[in-house]
């Protein structure tokens, strides 16, 4: 089957739609002048290197790095056990454990965010790093779920049995057999989790405070002041970083199946 | 092994960390805050009295589910079409057209939003493009409105709409589209007839979490609509951290908690009766 004529300017239309706003703030960002400008009157590095003169943004940038990392790395530990729960078992209560853990994505995220500072600020722990991991590991699990799950309900179950009937002992087996089944998914899931959780604006603007301000916090908050091209710059920057961790992805693990994952709410 | 040991350490971080601070969110929305005091410990629905009987917050919430429900429409509209030319491109060119489409999930909302506001703005790129072209006299406001923030919102959602079109669209027989267009039928006839029909729970379905999170979208309506054009998310936003009324603020919150909910699962409840069928 082949698209006619029609189809084929409605999704060149699509793509640009899509498109537009993204080439937009790379063209912007190298501006030789003071303003936002499209299309740049020249082509300047002016606004990259005003990056160095802004210490703040790499700092919001390697924390923004550290907390995907850390609240990734909980999200993750803390799902592959539960994802082989319920994709194993069917006891009774599986579906409300399911339902819980995928909870976060229908909870408006801005009452996520006031419920964590209120909670957060009563320990004293608000903008803490410790607090904002945990934060963020609730928010991506969901993600981390689903990844694995179907990784775990894709794997043939007689394999183990036949690791048990040859002598293995139940760590071993997780070990040699499970987990390198379960892989594709478990790596999958940490890595949406990290961009989600490196890319997340909305919880995070809530509980960050000065010292652990992440990097779109620091950007919303720019822009919502001034909109001078050093914005471009460092969205440029962040988009060109995004682009990395998707060709490590797709090399690894397939980027069709870990876009799928990030668009299945 | 027992499958609660196995989910317990998820299920504690889930006890502790979210189930206790919307119990916590739920209780604040009773409190009552005064000016010199803070946040007192009382208990009462005077915050919800005073939201729902408040003329500017029907405004804000109309507004929040006007502007959700025109981001739904639009989505729907674009994308059930894409997802069928999907369905129909040559493997290579859906692969491009993937990465496209969903591609920029993957890239900050902030700094998509960012684009947008330098497309919209009134020395924005389409207006300067609107100007030079000599079709418009005076730049188009759009920046700072609540069909500005549609835009960049459906931007940000259509990709939920393709997939769970898509979704739908995979799970039908192309021998049917076929069977059509061999007996004759236009490409329009069979888009509505055959093809339309087969991805009405996929549109059904993308309508809802397009809806859900347009209506809790924070990032957009805040740098689109700046101060002028308050939704409910940026509304709790700026209760919480400028004016600090935090119990009307979780008020608020809690009201769009339970409407987003609500509107949920009725929606549900109607797809379940009427595509009873197709599901099974």
């Amino acid at each position: 089957m082949k698209n006619g004529r029609f189809a084929t300017v409605c999704t060149i239309l699509f793509a640009i739609f899509m498109l537009a706003p993204i080439v937009v703030v790379i063209a912007v960002s190298f501006t030789p002048e003071g303003y936002l400008e499209f299309p740049p009157s020249g082509i300047s590095l002016r606004w990259y290197r005003a990056i160095l003169d802004n210490p703040d943004f790499i700092d919001a940038f390697i924390m923004s790095l550290k907390l995907g990392l850390v609240s990734a790395t909980i999200a993750t530990v803390l799902t592959v056990p539960a994802a082989l729960a319920i994709g194993r078992g069917s006891f009774r209560g599986r579906e409300a454990l399911q339902a819980l853990f995928l909870s976060p994505l229908t909870v408006p995220t801005v009452v996520l965010g006031i419920s964590f500072l209120r909670f957060l600020s009563m320990l004293g722990a608000n903008g803490t790093f410790i607090g904002l991991a945990l934060c963020h590991a609730v928010i991506i699990i969901p993600f981390v779920l689903r990844l694995v799950l179907a990784s775990v309900i894709g794997m043939d179950p007689s394999i183990e049995k036949a690791a048990v009937s040859l002598g293995a002992k139940p760590g071993t087996v997780f070990r040699r057999v499970t987990l390198p089944a379960i892989t594709p998914g478990v790596v999958g899931g940490f890595v949406l989790a990290f961009i989600t959780s490196f890319d997340e604006l909305t919880v995070s603007i809530f509980i960050v405070n000065p010292s652990t301000t992440t990097l779109p916090v620091r950007l919303f908050s720019h822009i919502a002041q001034t909109t001078d091209p050093l914005v471009a710059s460092v969205s440029t920057i962040a988009i060109l970083f995004t682009v990395a961790v998707m060709l490590f992805v797709d090399r690894l693990y397939g980027l069709d199946r870990l876009l799928i994952g990030e668009g299945k709410r | 092994m027992n499958p609660f040991l196995l989910s317990a350490p998820a299920l504690v971080l889930f006890a502790i960390m979210m189930v206790v601070p919307l119990v916590m969110t739920f209780i604040l929305s009773f409190n009552s805050f005064g000016f010199y005091t803070g946040i007192e410990m009382t208990l009462g629905l005077h915050n919800y009295i005073d939201v729902l009987t408040d003329s500017y917050f029907y405004e804000i919430f109309g507004r929040t589910f006007a502007i959700a429900l025109a981001t739904t429409i639009i989505c729907a509209i674009i994308g059930t079409p894409q997802a069928y030319f999907l369905t129909r491109m040559r493997p290579f060119w859906r692969s491009v057209m993937v990465l496209v489409t969903l591609g920029p999930l993957l890239i900050s909302v902030v700094v998509r939003t960012l684009g947008w506001a330098i497309l919209l703005g009134n020395n924005g790129v389409i207006n300067n493009a609107l100007m030079g072209l000599g079709l418009t006299n005076s730049p188009f406001r759009m920046m700072y409105t609540s069909g500005g923030i549609v835009v960049a919102l459906v931007h940000v959602m259509v990709p939920f709409m393709v997939l769970a079109v898509w979704a739908a669209l995979q799970r039908q027989d192309p021998a049917t589209q076929s069977a059509a267009e061999s007996l004759g039928a236009k490409p329009w006839t069979v888009f509505r007839r055959v093809v339309l029909p087969q991805a009405m729970p996929g549109v059904l379905s993308g309508s809802l979490i397009v809806f859900s999170l347009s209506a809790s979208a924070f990032a957009t309506p805040s740098l689109i609509g700046g101060r002028r054009v308050k939704v409910v998310a940026t509304t709790v936003y700026d209760e919480f951290l400028n004016t600090l009324n935090w119990p009307l603020g979780a008020a608020i919150a809690v009201i769009l908690l339970v409407a987003v909910l609500v509107i949920m699962i009725s929606w549900n409840r109607i797809v379940e009766r009427r595509f009873a069928g197709v599901f099974q």
